[in-house]
């Protein structure tokens, strides 16, 4: 799949100029578009995944992309467990890709 | 001998395999998928911490000394491709969170161990050394290391495949339409449309939906659906390790009342999600999402975890389970209508006591002697006799 982004001019939701931001994504800018969501400003830049698999190490990113998998976490603003595809982007927003190792073994 | 079982959730599947183990013909024949109703719904809880002195007690004791040895069973029959059961005896912790609390737990606490659980009553700092985030106000606890759980759905699976191995039949997607009844008056076999499966022996074990099954082979059962809610939290470190609940949880599994009672359980999962129930309602099969349900658990679960009120809940499910109007399971023949049995009623205990359950009808069926008294359970009790209502002697019915 490869992402890709209407421009403003030619979208029929919301025809208006872009409007553009900068979120931080483990601590690179990546430029985006007001309105967007994260998942819509990683996917524009051309990233798929942004999260693994804590058994099997595989690659996740956007998966239902409505909100109700929760495949898509990420952490904004230091608060974890974000849906990506939920979370409007704002300009300055610090991002952090999350990943939950398992947890180990219970202590008894 | 053939014996047919209706229902192949882990009740029907744990009689399945007890039974062909010993050498009974058995087809398990269910309505939708295996697993698709109340034994996908539930925890897997495997629970002594829960249950007072009594029969139902001796029968939890006996499927929590079963578990361990059909666990290793099965792992050895099925072998590596099948995922594990994860049992796992975690231990539950069960805790006051009010004054006037602590002297009843203590004391059930007491009477559970004169009945042989293992239930240590421990000061709160020894409890703080169990649970470190456990919330500083309660008022006593009490140590259970002999509760389990499993995870219900592969357990489920892995009783079926056994059963299978030993020669049970599996029919899906088949609901029945009704017995067959000889001219003698005695239920010889079901009915799946046009087709006919005939047995010596009917097992009803569809859970909360027993009474309607029941009804359709020609005697009612007063078994009703009791919903009860879970919510599932995201990802996070283990920093629960135990069941722990409060102890006005065993209040709300014996009480009778249909209103909604919430109570909080909590614990985490293997691969680190907080499960948080639980409710009790007794409103038919609705399963509409009910916000207040939602709401009184995570309230209530804060009062035991405080540190849950920045957890994000990922999800809810729920389900129905086998509510009896005299808190015990049905196990045993139909005193009615020979050839009908039943295996239900466990409400909210039915994973753990599924093998005790069908282990008691294997030697109930071939006459041999049981490891528990099986009267108490016996539909024929006297406690039930009021719900019975008489059945028809003539099979022209069906």
């Amino acid at each position: 799949m490869a992402a890709r982004r209407i421009p403003a001019d030619r979208d029929p939701i919301r025809p208006t100029s872009d409007e553009p931001i900068t979120v931080m994504v483990d601590g690179t800018p990546v430029a985006g578009v007001r309105g967007q969501t994260i998942a819509g400003v990683l996917l524009g830049s051309g990233t798929l995944a942004w999260r693994i698999t804590s058994a099997g190490q595989k690659p996740r990113g956007v998966f239902c992309g409505i909100g109700v998998c929760f495949d898509c976490l990420i952490v904004v603003d230091g608060q974890r467990d974000v849906r990506a595809c939920q979370r409007r982007a704002v300009d300055g927003a610090v991002v952090e890709t999350q990943h939950d190792p398992l947890p180990g073994a219970h202590n008894d | 001998m053939d014996v047919v079982i209706v229902g192949a959730g882990i009740v029907g599947a744990a009689t399945a395999r007890s039974l062909s183990r010993r050498g009974i013909n058995v087809t398990v024949v269910e309505r939708g998928r295996a697993v698709s109703g109340t034994s996908s719904s539930g925890e897997g809880n495997l629970l002594l911490s829960d249950k007072g002195p009594g029969s139902e007690l001796l029968l939890a004791q006996y499927a929590s000394d079963l578990w361990p040895t059909v666990t290793a069973e099965l792992a050895d029959e099925l072998g590596p491709a099948f995922p594990s059961i994860e049992f796992d005896r975690k231990g539950g912790l069960v805790v006051s969170t009010t004054v006037d609390g602590a002297a009843p737990l203590l004391a059930f606490a007491m009477s559970q161990r004169e009945a042989g659980v293992d239930a240590r009553a421990i000061d709160p700092a020894d409890a703080f050394a169990l649970e470190p985030d456990l919330n500083p106000a309660i008022t006593a606890a009490v140590y259970y290391p002999e509760d389990a759980q499993v995870q219900p759905v592969i357990a489920t699976e892995a009783l079926l495949a056994s059963a299978r191995l030993s020669g049970t039949r599996v029919i899906l997607d088949s609901p029945i339409t009704g017995g067959i009844v000889n001219t003698d008056g005695a239920l010889v076999g079901v009915r799946i449309g046009e087709r006919e499966v005939r047995a010596d022996a009917v097992i009803v074990a569809a859970g909360p939906w027993s009474g309607e099954v029941s009804a359709l082979l020609g005697a009612n059962l007063p078994v009703r659906p009791r919903r009860g809610m879970i919510l599932v939290t995201t990802r996070m470190a283990h920093r629960i390790f135990h069941k722990v609940y409060d102890a006005d949880y065993v209040g709300a599994v014996g009480s009778s009342d249909a209103a909604l009672q919430t109570s909080s359980v909590v614990e985490s999962t293997e691969a680190g999600t907080v499960l948080i129930g639980s409710s009790r309602q007794q409103i038919g099969f609705d399963s509409r999402l009910q916000v207040e349900v939602l709401r009184e658990l995570a309230a209530k679960a804060l009062r035991l975890f405080p540190f849950l009120t920045t957890a994000s809940v990922m999800r809810t499910y729920g389900g129905f389970r086998p509510f009896m109007p005299d808190h015990l399971p049905v196990i045993g023949q139909d005193p009615r209508l020979p050839g009908l049995w039943h295996a239900t009623g466990h409400e909210g205990a039915g994973i753990g006591l599924s093998l005790a359950t069908g282990d008691l009808l294997a030697d109930l069926l071939l006459g041999t002697e049981t490891a528990v008294d099986a009267d108490p359970f016996s539909p024929a009790r006297s406690s039930l006799a009021a719900h019975l209502s008489p059945v028809a002697t003539s099979g022209a019915a069906f």
